[in-house]
């Protein structure tokens, strides 16, 4: 079995009485892309912002990289990254300032080379002189995936990132992500609510409800375990199961 | 701390003003106005000859010094708006950037605004009032430094607010210096004052500085002691919002605010 990169245990957020997380105890492994999926309000993105260190757990541990990320969430955010279309990039700057700022922040070697590199990945080259504010939808989706790959992180956590994109950006983004997997060894998190994306993309999937785990495991374990046709017909079956 | 993380967002920064009207006017503009407005009222008392010697450089004196402080609060608050505005936040410390790189850089934000609102300012007062701030050279210089870090700690407090109560809050946020300004001594002495609420006065560290500005003038020499009390106020003060900003902080993100900041 290949290394774990994420330990969390019995990870619990409350909003005042509102349990926004209840408990959740998972592992995530090298080289793995796994899907957090769930219904709206389920707590992925509170889980995904706890692993980031910018909202603090109510109680639980969180260990990337085998450290605790209460001692040292300076090593662990050098390697890691984050992206996702409700957060975009200062709209203010240009789109080549905004790369440099953040590669300086991560202190990234070799700048001008690696952001010539990502933005030709992602088909941004003639984006580079506008304006961020000018950018469309799906443009500003592509920069910021540009962003979360600046830092060549061995962790990329994902929030929605194909939500807006375009289905043929949507489809290069999940090859290069399936590309990236297998030449870096890159571990992601991964939420969607698109399921067949879920499907094509990733190894496991963690299905969470009101802050629990409700399954973990392959995609094609899950739809064979529920006896449905794909992995939508399970996602209702799990979002259904309690409101019946 | 790193310093290609402070150095990131220092540059962040210059990218902004290097095309922004509004911006480049607070520097090279508004205090020229305002150093206007001061001016032609100081020319006009020394023509009514009211027989207080020092009366214009006290004014000017004064102007100048809350000019000083005014920026250098601003500056920071700025600094910071800038990424409410922007919703950067998330942006920023998602990257392993630390509050403390974070506070450095608007901080040093601040003083390259200051040095450039400093010296327009110094300038405009020399060439039409003939007013020279640094006539009496080194002895405005440690009352300089003091004021500066009044005006820091102001904008850190105001930043710790709108972070922690949003941009909702920030009227009253900027209202904090007008609070303080009828009892900082700017342009008459703590004695003007009455003597039931001189205490409230000497609980501000604007007052040393002013008290001591015009000592230098008044005397010519550095008076220590005045210098002594501006910085042990703002040591305290320092030490306290600090220590108000990293709790904001973390509350901020027990709440989780960050990204709903607006
Ligand atoms: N800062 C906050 N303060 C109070 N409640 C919050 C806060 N952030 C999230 N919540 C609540 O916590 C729950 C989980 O929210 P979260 O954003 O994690 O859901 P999600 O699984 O990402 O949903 P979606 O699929 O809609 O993105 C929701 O009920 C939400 O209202
Ligand atoms: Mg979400």
């Amino acid at each position: 079995m290949s290394s774990t990169i994420i330990q969390v245990k019995n990870l619990v957020k409350k909003f005042g009485d509102f349990s926004a997380v209840g408990g959740l105890t998972f592992d995530l492994y090298e080289g793995e892309i796994t899907g957090l999926l769930g219904p709206n309000g389920a707590g992925k993105t509170t889980t995904i912002q706890m692993l980031l260190d910018i909202i603090t757990p109510t109680s639980g541990e969180i260990r990337i990289f085998g450290l605790d990320m209460k001692r040292h969430r300076e090593e662990i955010l050098v390697k890691t990254s984050f992206s996702s279309p409700y957060v975009t990039l200062p709209g203010n700057l240009k789109v080549w300032e905004n790369l440099k700022t953040f590669a300086r922040l991560y202190g990234v070697r070799g700048i001008d080379a690696r952001i010539r590199e990502l933005v030709s990945l992602f088909s941004i080259e003639d984006l580079l002189p506008k304006l961020t504010s000018r950018l469309s939808t799906g443009q500003l989706t592509r920069l910021n995936l540009a962003k979360a790959f600046l830092n060549e992180p061995k962790l990329l956590l994902l929030d929605e990132p194909t939500a807006s994109l375009d289905p043929d950006i949507a489809d290069r983004v999940l090859t290069m992500l399936t590309k990236v997997q297998k030449e870096r060894k890159v571990t992601m998190l991964y939420t969607s609510h698109n399921m067949a994306e879920i499907e094509r993309l990733c190894d496991r999937v963690i299905f969470i409800n009101h802050g629990k785990i409700v399954d973990d495991g392959t995609p094609e374990e899950l739809v064979k375990k529920y006896g449905h046709e794909d992995l939508n017909d399970v996602f209702l079956h799990i979002a259904r199961q309690e409101t019946r | 701390m790193k310093l290609h993380r402070i150095n990131a967002l220092l540059i962040r920064n210059l990218y902004l003003y290097k095309r922004s009207l509004p911006r480049l006017m607070d520097i090279f503009f508004w205090p020229v106005m305002d150093l206007l407005l001061w001016g032609f009222l100081s020319v006009y008392l020394n023509q009514l000859e009211l027989g207080a010697p020092n009366l214009v450089t006290f004014l000017l004196g004064g102007i100048v010094f809350w000019g000083f402080l005014h920026a250098s609060q601003e500056s920071v608050s700025v600094a910071f708006l800038e990424e409410v505005w922007e919703k950067n936040f998330l942006n920023i410390f998602v990257t392993p950037l630390r509050l403390s790189e974070f506070l450095t850089s608007t901080v040093l934000v601040g003083l390259v605004r200051l040095l450039l609102v400093g010296s327009v300012m110094g300038a405009v007062a020399l060439a039409l009032y003939h007013f020279n701030i640094f006539q009496f050279g080194f002895y405005f210089i440690p009352f300089a430094l003091n004021i500066l870090l009044f005006g820091w700690l102001v904008g850190i407090f105001i930043t710790a607010v709108i972070f922690r109560f949003g941009t909702s809050a920030q009227v009253l946020a900027f209202g904090v210096l007008f609070l303080i300004q009828p009892f900082s001594a700017v342009f008459y002495p703590v004695s003007a004052l009455p003597a039931s609420i001189q205490w409230i006065s000497y609980l501000l560290p604007p007052t040393y500085v002013f008290e001591g500005m015009r000592a230098v003038i008044a005397t010519g020499t550095l008076p220590f002691a005045t210098l002594g009390y501006a910085l042990l106020n703002n040591a305290i003060y320092l030490i306290l919002v600090l220590w108000f900003f990293y709790r904001m902080f973390a509350r901020v993100k027990e709440k989780g605010l960050l990204l709903k900041l607006d």
